[in-house]
């Protein structure tokens, strides 16, 4: 653990010695690319106003995040129980995936306005096709060796207990895979529907930044963003690990082989 | 290992009896017409080269028929086998997300029926797995595995007990070990016991079957002295052995 935060921090001045060798040699001007030492001035001072946009377009990812992974749920579930959902509902679910969803954020800004809402729904959008591709793909491939098993113990049929204590669990690690996948979109749809009409939040404070020539605002809040959107990612894998100890693929216990 | 009551006294020995049985898989015809009879409470091998049905015929008696398999089974009273069963085959199939004893309770979560916690500990003592009894799978052994899965077997307590190649896993010491527990533990059920080994089939087996030739056909061998498990140095196992593998060799011809 102290070794990955060693490395971590490492990394981090690695970078911050390569953006300031690039600004200095290039001889760049600072509305083209301010020195790391501007942009840290700049978050200190306006600590305050970048922490409340961030707050702004964390909550529009968590909101978005939770009501895309319950859609998500939901929709690989009934892909999964039901013939007839399968048969009406995944042609849509592809066909979906055609419509680039970004080119979508207008229309969302139109009818849900430009409040918090159309963030959320854009949000959920990116991730809701990774969550349910991957938890109906989990869904669908359940080792046929338990199901033999569950039918000889249960011959009655007991779809949805075979699908609670034995479908469901077996496909949680590919959920997790989905998941992971949403944490690292989600951030993208919110900041992508603060880009199209917004009157709060990262991505807007970003395009107001960069319109009045502060650019080492829009840095800071750029290195904001990216701190927020790593945080997300890390929270949910440490998340899954926790809750799928179990599962041999885990990145945990192929650190540790 | 303590003396107990075998698990199989929880019933009456069921008699099985499978009437033309027939197999078409990619148009090529495994077997057709074939009759199997278990007698009940017996310890049956089928013993037989790969490739030839034998866990397809094991599959149709318990119930998970393949498609293009058909066949007339019923128990000794003329009833269906359903809810008589119980599986073991060559993987264990235990569920890596719950302890071992979560995975001997599996068919009663399954069936909705309230847990016997105090029976599947009592049996996993058996298995000799006490201690291991709140861990997961991935923490056991292939051969702890495998008495895991057998313990989960002898759970369901079911009349007959259908074993595919349980044992054809594990290395040769492992496997006797597991061999000699589960003719123990399986006394008084009636055992069909799936294995291409032929001295595994003459160590366990009341009864012998030989499945061979294609379209395939049963044959039974002659009655081995003594009861099982046998000893492997035997002669007269050794005699038998050498017969079996004669027999199947003429019927790879």
């Amino acid at each position: 653990m102290k070794a990955r935060l060693w490395r971590a921090l490492l990394t981090l001045a690695g970078l911050l010695l390569v953006w300031q060798g690039v600004v200095m040699l290039g001889d760049l001007p600072p509305y083209i690319m301010p020195d790391p030492l501007a942009v840290g001035v700049r978050l200190w001072r306006d600590a305050g106003l970048l922490l409340g946009h961030a707050a702004v377009t964390a909550l529009e990812i968590v909101l978005g995040m939770l009501l895309g992974t319950v859609l998500g749920v939901l929709s690989a579930l009934a892909l999964g129980y039901s013939r007839r959902a399968r048969r009406w509902l995944l042609p849509v679910l592809i066909a979906s995936q055609a419509v680039p969803v970004f080119a979508l954020a207008p229309l969302l800004v139109l009818w849900l306005g430009y409040g918090m809402g159309s963030k959320i729904a854009m949000a959920m959008l990116v991730i809701y096709f990774p969550v349910t591709a991957n938890f109906y793909d989990g869904l669908r491939h359940t080792p046929g060796g338990w199901l033999d098993l569950a039918r000889v113990m249960a011959p009655e049929g007991r779809r949805w207990a075979v699908l609670w204590h034995i479908a469901i669990p077996a496909a949680l690690p590919a959920f997790g895979s989905g998941l992971r996948v949403a944490a690292a979109v989600a951030p993208i749809g919110a900041v992508l529907g603060e880009w199209v009409g917004a009157s709060a939040g990262l991505g807007y404070l970003m395009l107001q930044a960069n319109s009045r020539m502060q650019i080492d605002l829009l840095f800071a809040a750029l290195l904001v963003l990216a701190v927020l959107a790593v945080g997300l990612y890390f929270l949910v894998d440490a998340g899954l690990r926790r809750l799928l100890p179990w599962h041999p693929a885990n990145p945990a216990t192929l650190e540790n082989g | 290992m303590s003396v107990a009551m075998p698990p199989g006294s929880a019933f009456l020995p069921l008699s099985v009896s499978l009437r033309g049985a027939r197999l078409v898989y990619d148009d090529l015809l495994l077997f057709d017409g074939l009759d199997l009879e278990l007698v009940g409470g017996s310890l049956t091998c089928l013993l037989g080269p790969s490739g030839i049905g034998k866990s397809s015929l094991l599959r149709l008696l318990a119930g998970l028929a393949p498609r293009g398999m058909s066949g007339h089974l019923h128990d000794g009273s003329g009833q269906s086998l359903r809810h008589q069963v119980a599986y073991m085959a060559q993987q264990d199939l235990l569920l890596p997300w719950l302890s071992v004893l979560d995975n001997v309770l599996l068919g009663s979560r399954l069936r909705g029926e309230p847990p016997d916690r105090s029976r599947a500990l009592d049996l996993l003592a058996r298995v000799g797995l006490t201690e291991v009894a709140h861990s997961r799978p991935a923490a056991l052994s292939g051969g702890m595995r495998q008495r895991a899965a057998l313990a989960r077997t002898l759970m369901e307590q079911r009349p007959l007990v259908l074993m595919d190649e349980p044992f054809s896993g594990l290395d040769a010491l492992t496997r006797l070990r597991l061999q000699d527990l589960a003719a123990e533990l399986l006394a008084g059920c009636t055992v069909l016991l799936v294995t291409h080994d032929p001295l595994e089939a003459l160590r366990l087996g009341e009864h012998i079957l030989v499945m061979n030739g294609r379209p395939a056909t049963l044959s039974a061998l002659p009655e081995l002295p003594g009861a099982p498990p046998r000893d492997p140095g035997d002669p007269a196992l050794q005699a038998a052995y050498r017969a079996i593998l004669r027999q199947l060799d003429a019927g790879s011809r």
